[in-house]
Formats: structure tokens, C-alpha cells, sequence
């Protein structure tokens, strides 16, 4: 299916199971064929240049039928006040910032191991994460920096851990894919892809759990799963699919389609590449916005977490986004074609908002330069802070293994080897 | 087995007479007996009443009482909200699971058999046993795995595996092995209150087998301490270290070798991981000979590491090389003779402590029961 992704296949109301999305008429005919399998039409696709453009046109795609109404108001109805705005814009700042200086303090050598950058995708996670409560959670996969940074986990935490100190949220034990915070309920930071989402599904099984159960009867917290084009191929992603619709839990399964498994495209990867029409098949509506514009993304976001909250169950929301780095720092990114990096570079969200908030007269360009700066400075800041902050002592290596360190067992002279106080000196012997 | 077969019959009717037949085992004023289903079913329901937070998730836990009936009953009293069946989906609903107890309810997970906890093996050992510490401690997860583990009876090479050695390696999980019916209950009700993620290994064949238990192991609040083995048979010849369904015949053989003279201590392990290595050397460097008996593959197996664990530490007390017994090094055959040639029966246990007391002829005949030595 290499034509052009059809818009508007969602439907806010509560959506009836054996509907299937419908076809736009707009979907160019010459190429209709929808099975991509053989390498032979991909590249007879391919050779037509423009094609991905064509097929991923910037033209309107797929919105709310809520928001449409909405924008065939008169324009005085702005989607976001003026507080929102530079709220978002500061957190697409901060996460592109941060990313940035990460690559830097790579190449530095201060950095190191798998780093995924965020790049380009800072729509997805400032549209989601910002209309969450404190109580709600996010679960990500290893590019899990600025998702945690968007909840609420400071620039200085997530910079230190990334260097390997011990005021690193995670005291420097997890590392770059692995972010954990308690207090902002980040649930990680996963490594294997589609390991999260089960993950995600029991956090949201637990709100449920809370309400029904332990009687908690204000318990509406929702949970974000996000996740890639590639984990959309997992069995895992499937099964939980069919839990969440199955026990209706108010969690949101949320697509970053940023078409590249580090060097697999998308395309040569899936059977049917749009990933939204998997939702009606487990039952949930599946939504396919752009994740290149941050007020779209918002919208989408406010209809399936709100759908979320009032206990009608999940949705499956398909962000179509970029990255503009490669997978980490160590992948060279030669696949990917200029054109297409160019044609994404243009549809900068952080420039879209800019234009949009200087357009409505929200605010001005000196106020944004003042976010740029003060954003700088807390990067910088972090950087500072991480830097001089102690590596973890050598104690640190063998705690919080177990929450219950008994589980060390039992030393030769009988006693838990827990208790032995040379135990978190790490110099007794295990 | 011919004593288990005979107990069964026997305790239909002489429930409330303390049984002869449990003259052989060493415990203390046996008045009740309990079969191991009843164990693990009462100690499941006590803590699911104890704790609202505990629920059960599993394929077939609910409507259909459980697929070896340990929770029958369970969805009757607590509802179909604590007793959650799944669908076919392994690796999805342990991780559910798992991230359910990320925020402190605690589920107790059911593998049909521990050979289908291989398709979910990501979570329990990444998702579970890895993310106290890489959270550094804010993160700890209360969950449970339980289910049969090891052979069954002619069910074929891919649900006999026993699992014990690949759990027990990885650091952050417990991993526990009852024997009796008072191991079962305790350490499951010790599991289910752990803070950590912990695998319970049972065993199928010993589901009906029922045990005395004394009225301490009744109480709801009865619990066993996790990383402590249990001196079964107290000796001072031949230390004989097993875990589960090998404590039974690690039993039946030091009987048969008390009428040659050799008086043999039993261990029953219990916790596989942490390993209790203080008790194991301890009664090594008393008898200064040891055998250890597994049901699993024998490379990289429990019997390797206890065997390490006490050429590390009681080198010096050793009369005799440490002979291991487990299972045979293939994948478990179908036919019943191949099978019980594939299991350790009580005869290699007796040939194997006669061997480290120097009193067998030869090893050629053991060669296929015996761990490495092929």
C-alpha cells in the first residue's frame, strides 16, 4: 500500500466492532496492489521519485471528526490558550535541547553505550504527555528520553543517569534505556521492543484493578504505551491488543510510525503498513494522525485519553512521525533516502508551532527566544551538574537487587549474608 | 513408590490413626495429612483473603478450577476480578502481570507447566527480576510464578523440562522447590508476601501425594523462611541433596542403604536460589561425602553449582569426588521404559552414595544417570 495514507478513519463514538476503516477516494489508483512482500515492487515503486512524498502527502490527514467540527468554526476557536502554547513549545524545546546535547557529550565520551535519540518526534510525546496527571503512567521503549523529561523527570536526573552517576534517576543502575521514576510514574525504559506494552497493559490492568477491587473509586489514572512501527509486528503487541479491548482498560496505545526499524523500513517489514487498522480488528477504534504537528496530536490525545478516563476502554493511536537522527549514535543512517529526511526536516514541529503561536498572535518571537535561552541554560546546567556529580560507590553495586535482600541468602556462617555489615561495603564476599 | 501408592490407599481410611507408614520420614506428631493440591489450594486462599491485593492470572485458573485443580473453589469466593482466566498469550498476560505489580498489587501467576514459561521467559527474567535494580530500588515487583515444573508422566520432550537451573541463575529472582505438603503451603504463602518476583516450582506427580502435617503448618499465618534448606533424614555417612520430587526417592534410598550399613543424611533444598550453601557445607564437612540428585539435564545444572559450591568451600572435608545424579542428557523421551531410564529412579541414588563410600564395584552401569560422567 504505497498510496497516499488515507485520512479521517476514526470515530470518536463508541465504535461498533465489525467496522473496518474505509477507503478514501483519494488514494491514488495506479498503484493499488496491497501486498508490498517482494523487493521486485518495492523497487519498481521506489523508482519513482517523490514516492514516499506522495504517499505520506503533508496534506490534511487523519484528524477527529471532533476537530474537524471544530475547524469549521470560525478560526477565533485557537486550539490551545497562550499558557498552553509556550508550554509546549518549552517541552518540545527541552527535549529537542536535551537530544542534541546528548549526541554532543557522546562523541565527548562521557556518554555511552546505546543512546536513541529523539529527534524530530518531539510532537508525539509534548502532545500526550502533557495533558497527563501526575498519577498517570507512561511506559516507553529505549528512546525514553524525552518521554521522561516531558512527565516531569528533571533535565539534571535524566542527564546524570545517562552518564552513569549515582544522582542519575536511577542512581546510574539502569542507563539510557532504562528510565525508571516513581514519583512521575515513568514505568521504563524497555529495551526489547513490544516488551513494554505488556507492561503498559498491566499498569492500566491496575487502575481497573484499584477501582473495582480495592474500591479506590476515584481511580482513573490512564497509561501511555509508546511504541514503534517495527514493535507492530510482535506477537506481543497483538496479545495485548486483545487484553486491553477484552477487559477494557484505560490505557492508549500509541504508535511513533517514524517508518524505520533502524534500518528496516517499515514498508519492507509489514503486510499492511497502516498500522491504525489493527485497532478495529481487536475491537478499539484506531486513529492515524500527523505527529509532525503538535496540536493535532494534542487533539487526538485529549479524545483517546479522555475515552481512556471514562472507562470506555483503549485506543490505538498511529502518529506519523520522523526521526531526524539515526536509531542511536552508533548507526550511521545510510539507508534513508535525503529526499526524505529533507522532506521531514521541513515539518519541524517545533517550527510549525513556532509559526502557528507567532501566526495567532499568542505570542511574540523575543518571548520565544527567552524560552530558547532559559532552555539552554538548564541543559546546560544539567550537564554541569551531571559532570560533577560522584560515580555510584562500589557499595552500590549489590544493593536494590532484591527489595527483600534476603534473597542473597544465607553466608557460611549461617547467618542472612544481608546482615553482615561488611555486606554494603562491598567488600564481603558473594 | 509402592509406599505412596499404599499410603493413598490407606489414607481414606486411617485419617485420624497416625499412619505407620510415616515412621520413615522424620516428622513430628503427624495428626493430619495433606495432599499437596490442598497445600498450595489452602495457601492461595488464605493469603487472597488476607490481602485484596493478591489475585490470580493464568489460562484455566478460574472456570475450570484450575488445569491441575490447585484453584479449585478460588473464582467462587473471590469472583472472576481476582480470579482472572487468559487467553492463550503467554508472554502477554505475565507481562500484564508484571506490570501490575510495578504498582504493588500482587499477582500470583499460573503457568499450565513451566515449559510454556518459556514464551514468557522476557518478562519474568527482564521485566521482573531485572527492574528492582535498575530502577535502583523504586520499583520493586511482588509477583509470583508458579506451576508444575520437571517430568510428568509420558507427556513427551517438550513438557518435561525442569527449569530450576535457568531461573536459579539470574540474579533478582527467588526461586523455590517444595517437597511436602508443609513446604508447599509455607513457601507459598512466604512467596506470595516476598517483595520480589519469585518462581515456584511444583511438581505434577506429587500434586496427589499427601504428607503429615502438624497444626503449626495449619495456621493462616504459618510461613517459611526463603534460602533455608531442611535436613529431612539426619546421618552421618553420605550427604544426599535434592530438591522436589528427588527428595521422595533421596528418602526411599537412604532406607535401603541404612540395611547396608551406610546411614545417610537427606537435604531437602527448598530454595534453589539464594541456595542454602551454609546448611549443604555444613553437613558435608560433617559426613565428608555427597551426592546430589536432580531430575534436569545435568550440564550447567543445581547438582553443578552445589558441586562447585562445596570443592570452593569444604575442599579439604571431602573423602569421596561428589557425585551428581540427574536426568539424562536428552530431550525426554515417549516410551515408558525410555522415560524411566531418562529419570533418576532410587537404585542410582543407593549406587551412587555406595559409590562415595567406596563399596560399589563399577561405574560403566551408571553412566547414563550420571551428570557428565558419560
Amino acid at each position: 500500500m504505497a498510496t497516499a495514507f488515507s485520512p479521517s478513519k476514526f470515530a470518536a463514538q463508541p465504535f461498533p466492532l465489525n467496522t473496518t476503516s474505509q477507503n478514501n477516494p483519494l488514494t491514488i489508483p495506479t498503484i493499488a496492489s496491497p501486498f508490498l512482500g517482494s523487493t521486485r515492487k518495492l523497487i519498481r515503486l521506489c523508482s519513482s521519485s517523490n514516492l514516499n512524498l506522495r504517499r505520506r502527502s503533508g496534506t490534511v490527514v487523519a484528524v477527529s471528526d471532533v476537530v474537524k467540527e471544530n475547524k469549521s468554526k470560525s478560526t477565533p476557536n485557537l486550539l490551545i490558550t497562550k499558557e498552553e502554547g509556550l508550554e509546549l513549545y518549552e517541552d518540545m524545546v527541552l527535549g529537542r535541547a536535551f537530544e542534541d546535547m546528548c549526541a554532543q557529550m557522546y562523541y565527548r565520551g562521557k556518554m555511552f553505550g546505546f543512546v536513541h535519540l529523539y529527534n524530530g518526534q518531539e510532537a508525539v510525546s509534548t502532545g500526550f504527555i502533557k495533558l497527563l496527571k501526575q498519577q498517570d503512567s507512561v511506559v516507553s521503549t529505549y528512546r525514553d528520553h524525552v518521554h521522561a523529561l516531558s512527565k516531569g523527570v528533571s533535565a539534571r536526573a535524566v542527564m546524570s543517569e545517562l552518564f552513569g552517576k549515582t544522582t542519575g534517576c536511577c542512581r546510574g543502575q539502569g542507563g539510557s534505556m532504562h528510565m525508571f521514576s516513581r514519583e512521575h510514574n515513568v514505568l521504563g525504559g524497555f529495551a526489547f521492543i513490544g516488551e513494554g506494552i505488556p507492561v503498559a497493559t498491566g499498569a492500566a490492568f491496575t487502575s481497573k484493578y484499584k477501582r473495582e477491587v480495592l474500591k479506590e473509586v476515584d481511580c482513573d489514572h490512564v497509561t501511555l504505551a509508546f511504541f514503534g512501527d517495527g514493535t507492530c509486528n510482535n506477537g506481543q503487541f497483538f496479545e495485548c491488543l486483545n487484553m486491553a479491548a477484552l477487559w477494557k482498560l484505560p490505557i492508549v496505545f500509541v504508535v511513533e510510525n517514524n517508518l524505520w526499524a533502524i534500518g528496516m523500513s517499515h514498508l519492507r517489514a509489514t503486510s499492511d503498513p497502516q498500522i491504525y487498522k489493527k485497532g478495529p480488528a481487536f475491537g478499539m477504534p484506531g486513529v492515524h494522525v500527523d505527529g509532525m504537528d503538535v496540536l493535532k496530536v494534542r487533539e487526538v490525545a485529549k479524545e483517546a485519553i479522555g475515552r481512556a478516563r471514562r472507562g470506555e476502554g483503549p485506543t490505538l493511536v498511529e502518529c506519523e512521525t520522523y526521526r531526524f537522527r539515526g536509531h542511536s549514535l552508533a548507526d550511521p543512517d545510510e539507508l534513508r533516502d535525503p529526499a526524505e529526511k529533507a522532506h521531514y526536516a521541513a515539518r519541524d514541529p517545533i517550527t510549525a508551532l513556532k509559526k502557528y503561536l507567532i501566526e495567532n498572535n499568542l505570542t511574540s518571537e523575543a518571548d520565544l527566544k527567552a524560552i530558547d535561552k532559559k532552555i539552554d541554560e538548564v541543559v546546560e546546567e544539567a550537564v554541569e551538574f551531571a559532570d560533577e556529580s560522584p560515580v555510584p560507590p562500589r557499595s552500590q553495586l549489590l544493593e536494590n537487587v532484591f527489595a527483600d535482600p534476603k534473597g542473597f541468602g544465607i553466608g557460611p556462617d549461617g547467618r542472612y549474608r544481608c546482615e553482615d555489615p561488611k555486606f554494603t561495603e562491598g567488600t564481603a564476599q558473594v | 513408590m509402592l509406599g505412596i501408592v499404599r499410603q493413598k490407599m490407606l489414607e481414606q481410611s486411617l485419617k485420624k490413626i497416625p499412619p505407620a507408614v510415616s515412621v520413615l520420614r522424620s516428622y513430628s506428631s503427624a495428626a493430619k495429612q495433606m495432599t499437596i493440591r490442598d497445600a498450595l489450594n489452602s495457601a492461595l486462599d488464605e493469603e487472597m483473603s488476607a490481602d485484596s491485593k493478591v489475585f490470580l492470572m493464568g489460562e484455566e485458573v478460574g472456570e475450570y478450577q484450575g488445569a491441575y485443580k490447585i484453584t479449585k473453589g478460588l473464582l467462587d469466593k473471590y469472583g472472576p476480578e481476582r480470579v482472572l482466566d487468559t487467553p492463550i498469550t503467554e508472554a502477554g498476560f505475565t507481562g500484564v502481570a508484571v506490570g501490575a505489580a510495578y504498582y504493588g498489587v500482587k499477582p500470583v501467576v499460573e503457568f499450565m507447566t513451566f515449559n510454556f514459561s518459556m514464551q514468557a521467559i522476557d518478562h519474568i527474567i527482564n521485566s521482573a527480576a531485572k527492574t528492582n535494580y535498575m530502577s535502583s530500588g523504586q520499583i520493586s515487583v511482588p509477583i509470583v510464578f508458579r506451576g508444575p515444573n520437571g517430568a510428568a508422566a509420558g507427556v513427551g520432550a517438550q513438557h518435561s523440562q525442569c527449569y530450576a537451573a535457568w531461573y536459579a541463575s539470574c540474579p533478582g529472582l527467588k526461586v523455590l522447590a517444595p517437597y511436602s505438603s508443609e513446604d508447599a503451603r509455607g513457601l507459598l504463602k512466604a512467596a506470595i508476601r516476598d517483595p520480589d518476583p519469585v518462581v515456584f516450582l511444583e511438581n505434577e506427580l506429587l500434586y496427589g501425594e499427601s504428607f503429615p502435617v502438624s497444626d503449626e503448618v495449619l495456621d493462616s499465618s504459618f510461613c517459611l523462611p526463603i534460602g533455608k534448606a531442611k535436613i529431612e533424614r539426619k546421618g552421618k555417612d553420605v550427604t544426599i541433596a535434592a530438591y522436589s520430587k528427588m527428595v521422595g526417592y533421596a528418602l526411599k534410598a537412604a532406607e535401603t542403604l541404612e540395611k547396608d550399613g551406610i546411614d545417610a543424611e537427606v537435604i531437602n533444598l527448598r530454595s534453589i536460589r539464594p541456595l542454602d550453601r551454609s546448611m549443604i557445607n555444613a553437613s558435608v564437612r560433617k559426613t565428608n561425602r555427597l551426592v546430589t540428585v536432580e531430575e534436569a539435564f545435568p550440564q550447567h545444572g543445581v547438582g553443578a553449582e552445589i558441586c562447585a559450591s562445596i570443592v570452593e568451600e569444604s575442599f579439604a572435608y571431602l573423602d569421596a569426588p561428589v557425585e551428581r545424579i540427574a536426568g539424562a542428557d536428552v530431550p525426554m523421551p515417549y516410551a515408558a521404559n525410555l522415560e524411566r531410564m531418562a529419570v533418576p529412579q532410587v537404585e542410582d541414588i543407593v549406587r551412587a552414595a555406595k559409590r562415595t563410600c567406596y563399596r560399589s564395584e563399577s561405574r560403566e552401569i551408571d553412566s547414563q544417570h550420571c551428570g557428565g560422567r558419560s
